[in-house]
């Protein structure tokens, strides 16, 4: 039974993601006085994308062609360990916070060096770019997640889910230092503005764009798709983590029912706050986000001290 | 100050370099003031102008029989000045000024390509304007060469243009272009880098030449002012008018006053239109799409209401030999002015976004300086220049009809960044909404057309007008009956673009577009 809402929960990420995209998408247009395309365009777009046909340069190697397949299965991956409606997952025991880190690093070494291996200048760019603000990124979200492990003692998420939900609302500075800089974190690495802009067509700016530029078809498809699911991902992770309530912690229908509205309750929230402040703020110059990211990283260390420094004593 | 009250300073210090100087004129090519001068003297008499900090503008050729003439346009305080000289044809070679001026380096590479005239001393002899449409020993604007050209099928390629190259550990190149995203014109920009910085930025524009000059050659004079309404899509009304003004000097005719304010208050409306959307899209390089799309609706709503006064939203051909073909009642009138109201009050609530959202700032600020000094030296125009304190503007300092009559304001500013291009535009959208109003209140009764009359061969005219991007010159010359034998029309992204190669230097490689969009050349206006 729990493998099958293991399952269950997978697809709903994999399934679910070209929504929370196509529901940002249309924030976004209504935000700007734009008629919006309808939620469910993104699927739209995916299903064209994979009827077209590949076109690929002639001294593509083998890793060009693997690399969609890695991306999106490390993606996939990932998304099995999230805890999303049900915090008992039996996969969540397999594989733990930091091997989730240690996937998404998976993917983007391989999209790296696919953009590498074209030979064109984009790529190389676009490479260059991505594996610096991720050199940044993820010490930052390692350390939110530390904060996080060391009040529930474990790096396992759904223990940590059920830690938090035990414990009640209490008023942790920890978290709030580690919530505000895994979103800012979250924010780099799906690649929103004013990190990146997902709806440029400027190649010279783009940072994870520029990696796939010369992708297309089945191939392309396969890319946007797992951004999306990361997209998700690091939304369920920010909203879990930190604000757990909602989530069923038993298999009943009813506690299911209720866990899926409030998760889909809160992700419509968070992409809403996501439009508002893509909104209001134009992208960082490139050599901003090193800055961005120190800060987040900042928050992040802030929320580990204070920890040990506010929290921890009464466990000693 | 009077007009022209330089000139006998400037004629005297020629004298002086014992430069000879034939019969001039002053009517010829009014309101320039013409000079003829031995090719032997060509060189230094653009040394003494530089000197004397004249702004070098235009420079173009024609064949004359067995000759060929080179005109040279300079300007100081409004005023223009043209030297002229000829060379043989069959031994056409002259000194280069482009050691004096830089911006003569794309206009003498021009003149090489299309009358194979070599400029000696030119420090850069690479080819311009011919790509692979036509061998290195044809001229096309020579008359020998068919108007058809000579079908060699497909063209080729351009794969061997040799670009400067950069050596050093570390550095590499990013080839952009001449096929971009989105929907603009191609040009090729080949980058220089070290990580992100950029150490040197080379154009190589060209792509989009459809042989304006050429297909100009024994058109009716009627049907040239419509291939100028063509030469940039987004300059219509200027070109139009420019090429008007300088077939109608041409022909000695005088253009009915409400023609005349009408003309402007089109090209008003051209200005307002086209700076609406390039601050829109600056912004929405940066990835500020709440601009993009504000300003994209403003002037969309801008260009609606060109449709219905004019029939068309860019006002194309409107313009016509004599005068205008619409003419507006006081109802369009009452209606112009309303449109102007809900414009100001839009444009101040997003003038304070402008002002005060940080993120933006951080962004056009400091970025893509191009200082006065270069500025000057590049003889930059329009808002390029006056963002970068070249306080000039056609409008006011040559004050051609209507803007005598009319209070010009152009606003100007040091620091040559990205924001002050920006800035420059969004007050310039300001001071056109007054210019409007100026023209609506003004507008001077009677006739909107008078009857062209064919002015006999070999009359020429130069005109110059403010377009929305800076100063636009066009020569003309007719053959007989109403046909045209020299059509040569000066975008003034001529002037801007080598600016761009400028202040790109320095920046980094993701900033390129946003400093693009704020110079915004035309190629088509270029490329010709």
């Amino acid at each position: 039974m729990d493998w099958l809402l293991a399952l269950l929960q997978t697809a709903l990420f994999v399934f679910g993601a070209p929504l929370l995209l196509g529901w940002i998408k249309r924030l976004k247009a209504l935000s700007q006085n734009r008629q919006p395309a309808p939620v469910w365009q993104p699927y739209r777009d995916l299903r064209r994308l994979f009827h077209k046909e590949v076109v690929i340069a002639h001294h593509a190697s083998w890793l060009f062609r693997i690399t969609p397949y890695i991306v999106f299965g490390a993606v996939v991956l990932v998304a099995s360990v999230v805890p999303l409606l049900v915090t008992s997952l039996p996969t969540a025991a397999i594989a733990d916070v930091i091997v989730l880190v240690g996937f998404f690093a998976l993917g983007r070494f391989f999209l790296a060096l696919a953009g590498m291996d074209i030979g064109t200048a984009f790529g190389g760019m676009g490479a260059s770019r991505e594996m610096t603000i991720a050199s940044m990124a993820e010490p930052a979200m390692l350390m939110a997640v530390f904060t996080l492990a060391m009040t529930a003692s474990t790096t396992n998420l759904s223990t940590a889910m059920l830690t938090i939900l035990h414990e009640g609302l209490v008023l942790r500075p920890s978290f709030i230092f580690a919530a505000l800089g895994l979103m800012m974190v979250a924010v780099a690495e799906t690649g929103r503005i004013p990190v990146d802009n997902p709806a440029t067509h400027l190649e010279l700016t783009m940072v994870h764009e520029a990696m796939i530029l010369e992708y297309s078809g089945r191939y392309l498809a396969l890319i946007e798709w797992a951004a999306q699911i990361k997209l998700m991902v690091y939304g369920v992770l920010v909203l879990n983590l930190f604000f757990p309530w909602g989530i069923a912690t038993e298999t009943t229908t009813n506690a299911l029912l209720i866990g899926s509205v409030v998760i889909l309750a809160k992700l419509m929230l968070l992409a809403l706050i996501l439009v508002v402040s893509e909104t209001v703020v134009a992208k960082m110059r490139l050599f901003r986000i090193p800055q961005y990211l120190s800060f987040a990283f900042l928050l992040c260390l802030l929320g580990a001290l204070s920890h040990v420094i506010l929290e921890a004593g009464y466990i000693i | 100050m009077n007009r022209f009250d330089w000139l006998s300073e400037l004629l005297a210090r020629f004298q002086d370099e014992h430069i000879l100087l034939y019969k001039g004129s002053a009517v010829v090519l009014a309101p320039a003031h013409t000079l003829n001068v031995d090719s032997e003297d060509w060189a230094s008499c653009a040394a003494q102008t530089k000197k004397y900090r004249c702004r070098f503008s235009a420079l173009w050729a024609q064949q004359l029989d067995d000759e060929l003439q080179l005109n040279a346009c300079y300007e100081k305080q409004g005023d223009y000045l043209v030297l002229r000289t000829k060379i043989p044809l069959d031994k056409p070679l002259i000194h280069s000024i482009t050691p004096h001026y830089a911006n003569a380096d794309r206009p003498e590479r021009h003149c090489h390509d299309m009358f194979g005239i070599e400029f000696k001393k030119q420090p850069d002899n690479r080819r311009w304007s011919r790509h692979k449409a036509w061998q290195a020993n044809q001229y096309p604007l020579r008359k020998d060469f068919p108007v058809a050209g000579f079908n060699t099928g497909l063209t080729p390629p351009d794969n061997d243009y040799p670009f400067l190259s950069v050596q050093g550990s570390g550095v590499y190149e990013i080839p952009v272009g001449p096929v971009h995203a989105g929907i603009i014109e191609p040009g090729h920009f080949r980058f220089q880098a070290v990580g992100e910085m950029v150490l040197n930025l080379e154009q190589h524009l060209g792509y989009v030449h459809k042989g304006i000059e050429k297909i100009a050659e024994g058109r009716d004079a009627h049907r040239v002012v419509k291939l100028a309404a063509r030469v940039s899509g987004d300059s219509c009304v200027s070109h139009a008018w420019a090429s008007c003004l300088a077939m109608e000097k041409a022909a000695l005719c005088q253009v009915p006053p409400r023609a005349v304010w009408l003309r402007a208050l089109m090209a008003e409306r051209e200005r307002v239109a086209n700076h609406l959307g390039d601050i829109g899209a600056i912004a929405n390089d940066v990835a500020f799409g709440f601009f993009f799309y504000q300003f994209g609706r403003l002037r969309e709503t801008w260009q609606r209401l060109s449709q219905a006064l004019f029939g068309h939203r860019l006002m194309m051909d409107c313009l016509v030999l004599g005068g205008v073909t619409q003419d507006i009642n006081q109802q369009q009138i009452d209606e112009i002015l309303r449109q102007i109201k809900m414009l100001r009050k839009e444009w101040r609530e997003l003038k304070t976004v402008f002002n005060e959202n940080t993120s933006l700032e951080d962004r056009l600020e400091t970025t893509g300086i191009l200082s006065p000094d270069y500025a000057q030296r590049l003889g930059c125009v329009g808002y390029v220049g006056r963002a970068s304190g070249q306080d000039f503007d056609v409008r006011r300092d040559l004050a051609y009809a209507p803007y005598n009559k009319l209070q010009v304001k152009s606003p100007c500013y040091n620091r040559g960044d990205v924001a002050a291009r920006t800035l420059v535009r969004l007050n310039e959208i300001q001071s056109s909404l007054d210019l409007i109003e100026q023209i609506c209140q003004n507008l001077p009764t009677g006739e909107i057309q008078t009857p062209w009359q064919t002015p006999k061969a070999g009359a020429e005219g130069l005109g110059f007008i403010d377009g929305w991007r800076g100063e636009i010159v066009v020569y003309v010359r007719f053959a007989e009956d109403n046909k045209i034998d020299r059509f040569f029309p000066r975008d003034p992204s001529w002037l801007t673009w080598p600016a761009l190669e400028h202040l790109i230097r320095g920046n980094i490689v993701p900033d390129f577009p946003v400093c693009n969009k704020s110079v915004n050349g035309s190629y088509s206006g270029h490329d010709l």
